[in-house]
């Protein structure tokens, strides 16, 4: 009988023992299951010149793309540890809502209805867009107002459909719409003339035509007709994973804002700014606080680069002005909540 | 005594009846057993399924329900049979343009299928060996390539057309451009409701006497000719209703405005490509079922009806072609099906049929389940039809058999 007992303490002793040797749960499952993974998958277009098209190496280059590395970083500590998941805008929240990805940076615009009735979460903004048109040069028109009558393709799911559909009964026109849904076929309907006009995110436009061989053959129209604030997107319900993904995107604007860039970061270690310090994880356990490593932004920085590098390599090279997408102190949108 | 009841008696007359024995060895008695263990397995899986999209739907808090259906659109329509305004009209309405432009698809290319497909099938029959070689050709390379890159090709092909502005121009009437074929179209006014009407009628009069008349030609040897009543019923009286109501006549011309032709009818590339895509597709394997069909009819067929001095199209035409009918209908139902859920394939060119509409639907409200259900039940719906009148029209040939 006594040894029963002994057997029995020394049993429970040992558990409490090992208890703390086991993976300790997040209380976040998709953080979780990123770790047990020891990848994110994150949904992307894949065939946009800018937000996310495979190299000539095969590597995916792109601001969203740079976006979903920019989460691995901070979760994992290494920004390789990504697979993308190449989504068309008809799939892709359903995709998210399956679990099938971590989180969706597709050109996504947030929109009152997704977020309330999809039952996701916008995490942040990594573009301020809005719908535009493309049009060959050779049709001679200046503005959107002269679009009465056009053939307008369009991809269908998108924000940009309802936003056409509004502005042409808004300024009591017509159009065709010629709705594809898979993105070269609709940019080689539009190439071949089938449309009068290419509508969809400006930016999306904006890196078309400089990848055209003969992009001045084409215009893209001064007129802006909606907003289209693109993001990152989560599932509703995981809080934690959401601050982690908000906060990563936080953290690449601070960077930009307080001048730490992939090149000076080791150096900007020795800095003595408070800001800069819990930033970087020397002071005030920021990461612990998100259930991640206290590297997290040196990470992020270091290997994928601040807000700014991230524009500069996608986008600044396909001629696009940074114009509201500069951080705010350089008359743009982005802006940081202090990292404390 | 008659009066003493006899409990062996009644056990007797029960006997015959034997009921279920509680009992591992009665076979009745284990099958009923099976059978609930099955239907209450399967009912438990059906409600697990159910219980678990709910709830997940639920955590994630993606709305449910049918109310969508009621919501305005805004989503625009290139091509509609109905009046559809994106600004006021409801997703529901929405759908139902959707599921009248696939039907659109599936009822033309039906037709033209079943035409151009016997055509096919009777010529790989041919003595002509030309015709039967090209024929062959056309079946085995159709068949061989998937539908979806057919459709791709024609729809490419079409967009190598010129630009409204340099469409190609026949009698200044009819344009054929990469915007597609733009036709002059009659002003549709209630006066031409009404002559459709006198002509329908006029059709089935003429179908009527047609009865009578063979009637008349079973009882007296005679057929009396049939051609002075449909010259009446379907010429005559159309045109009378026509003239009394003002004979308004006005056609209306495409004319090059802005960017594009209006007025007229017109053809998208887009509904043409897949038309001619599921036609031509489907025509091969209708033809390979016309072929196999005829073949099916016994050769002493043939030379008896030779033996009676009928012509070579005369044999096909009566006595061929009705009993190689009964071969053909059932196979040519499952093509039918094909043709109708090919139709869905329209997304990939920009077709908006009931699948693309649907999709952008559940896009925008988010709701995937109801709108792939109420995808699956229009093609069931379709397919069941389609169904019930091949089987109806199968039963009635399979009753003429002598």
């Amino acid at each position: 009988m006594m040894r029963l007992t002994l057997t029995g303490g020394m049993m429970a002793t040992a558990l409490l023992a090992a208890a703390p040797t086991y993976a300790q749960p997040s209380g976040s499952a998709t953080l979780d299951a990123v770790k047990a993974r020891g990848m994110v998958i994150c949904g992307i277009a894949g065939a946009v010149p800018g937000f996310s098209l495979p190299d000539s190496q095969g590597v995916m280059r792109g601001i969203d793309a740079d976006s979903c590395r920019n989460v691995a970083a901070a979760a994992l500590g290494d920004a390789t540890k990504i697979k993308f998941t190449a989504l068309t805008t008809t799939n892709r929240f359903t995709a998210l809502q399956s679990g099938e990805v971590d989180l969706l940076v597709r050109s996504t615009t947030w929109t009152l209805g997704r977020e309330a009735n999809l039952g996701l979460e916008f995490a942040g903004i990594n573009y301020y867009d809005g719908t535009g048109f493309l049009v060959k040069k050779s049709l001679g028109v200046k503005g959107a107002k002269e679009m009465d009558g056009a053939t307008i393709c369009v991809q269908p799911g998108t924000s940009t459909e309802l936003a056409i559909s509004d502005y042409f009964r808004q300024s009591k026109m017509k159009f065709t719409p010629i709705l594809i849904q898979d993105l070269a076929e609709i940019q080689s309907a539009f190439l071949s003339g089938r449309c009068d006009s290419y509508s969809t995110d400006s930016s999306a436009l904006a890196t078309f035509r400089a990848t055209q061989p003969n992009k001045d053959d084409f215009v893209l129209l001064p007129d802006i007709i909606s907003k289209e604030p693109l993001g990152y997107v989560v599932r509703k319900g995981d809080d934690k994973w959401f601050d982690i993904v908000r906060w990563t995107y936080f953290a690449t604007v601070a960077a930009e804002e307080y001048g730490i860039d992939s090149k000076n970061v080791d150096e900007k270690l020795k800095d003595t700014n408070p800001d800069v310090r819990r930033l970087l994880g020397l002071e005030g356990d920021m990461g612990k606080a998100l259930a991640i490593d206290n590297k997290w932004a040196y990470n992020v920085v270091k290997q994928v680069g601040n807000f700014g590098e991230t524009w500069d390599r996608n986008i600044t090279v396909l001629g696009v002005p940074r114009g509201i997408n500069n951080i705010w102190n350089k008359g743009g949108l982005h802006y940081a909540p202090p990292i404390r | 005594m008659s009066s003493t009841f006899d409990p062996r008696l009644a056990n007797a007359r029960i006997a015959p009846k034997r009921g279920i024995r509680l009992s591992w060895s009665d076979p009745k008695f284990r099958n009923i057993i099976f059978q609930i263990l099955i239907v209450s397995a399967l009912g438990l899986a059906i409600w697990y399924v159910a219980h678990n999209t709910q709830r997940n739907l639920e955590i994630q808090r993606v709305a449910t329900g049918f109310g969508f259906l009621g919501r305005t659109a805004g989503i625009p329509i290139g091509e509609a049979l109905v009046p559809y305004d994106p600004a006021v009209n409801t997703y529901g309405r929405a759908l139902v343009v959707g599921l009248l432009n696939t039907l659109k698809v599936a009822v033309i290319g039906i037709v033209l299928s079943t035409i151009l497909g016997t055509i096919v099938g009777i010529c790989r029959l041919s003595k002509n060996w030309l015709i039967s070689r090209i024929s062959a050709v056309y079946v085995e390379t159709l068949r061989d390539i998937p539908v979806l890159l057919q459709l791709l090709l024609w729809y490419t092909l079409l967009q190598g057309l010129p630009a409204p502005r340099q469409a190609i121009n026949i009698g200044d009437a009819v344009f054929l451009s990469n915007r597609g074929l733009k036709m002059p179209l009659i002003e549709w006014q209630d006066a031409h409701w009404w002559t459709l009407a006198a002509f329908v009628l006029g059709a089935l009069g003429t179908l009527a006497w047609n009865r009578t008349a063979l009637r008349q030609r079973d009882e007296t040897g005679k057929k009396p000719p049939v051609w002075p009543a449909a010259l009446g019923l379907m010429v005559l009286l159309p045109v009378l209703v026509w003239a009394s109501l003002g004979a308004p006549f006005a056609i209306e011309y495409p004319a090059l405005r802005g960017f594009n032709f209006s007025g007229g009818g017109i053809i998208s590339p887009e509904y043409f490509a897949l038309l001619l895509g599921l036609t031509i597709y489907t025509s091969a394997y209708i033809a390979e079922i016309v072929r196999s069909g005829i073949q099916a009819v016994p050769r002493g067929q043939w030379e008896a009806a030779g033996a009676l001095g009928l012509r070579q199209g005369a044999v096909l035409r009566l006595i061929v072609l009705p009993q190689a009918t009964r071969v053909i209908i059932p196979p040519m139902t499952s093509q039918y099906l094909n043709i109708t859920k090919n139709s869905s394939l329209a997304v990939a060119i920009g077709f908006q049929d009931v699948v693309s509409l649907s999709q952008t639907t559940l896009n925008q409200t988010g709701q995937a389940i109801e709108g792939v259900a109420i995808v699956m039940a229009v093609f069931l719906t379709i397919s069941l039809s389609i169904s019930l009148f091949m089987n109806w029209y199968n039963a009635r040939i399979a009753l003429t058999e002598r």
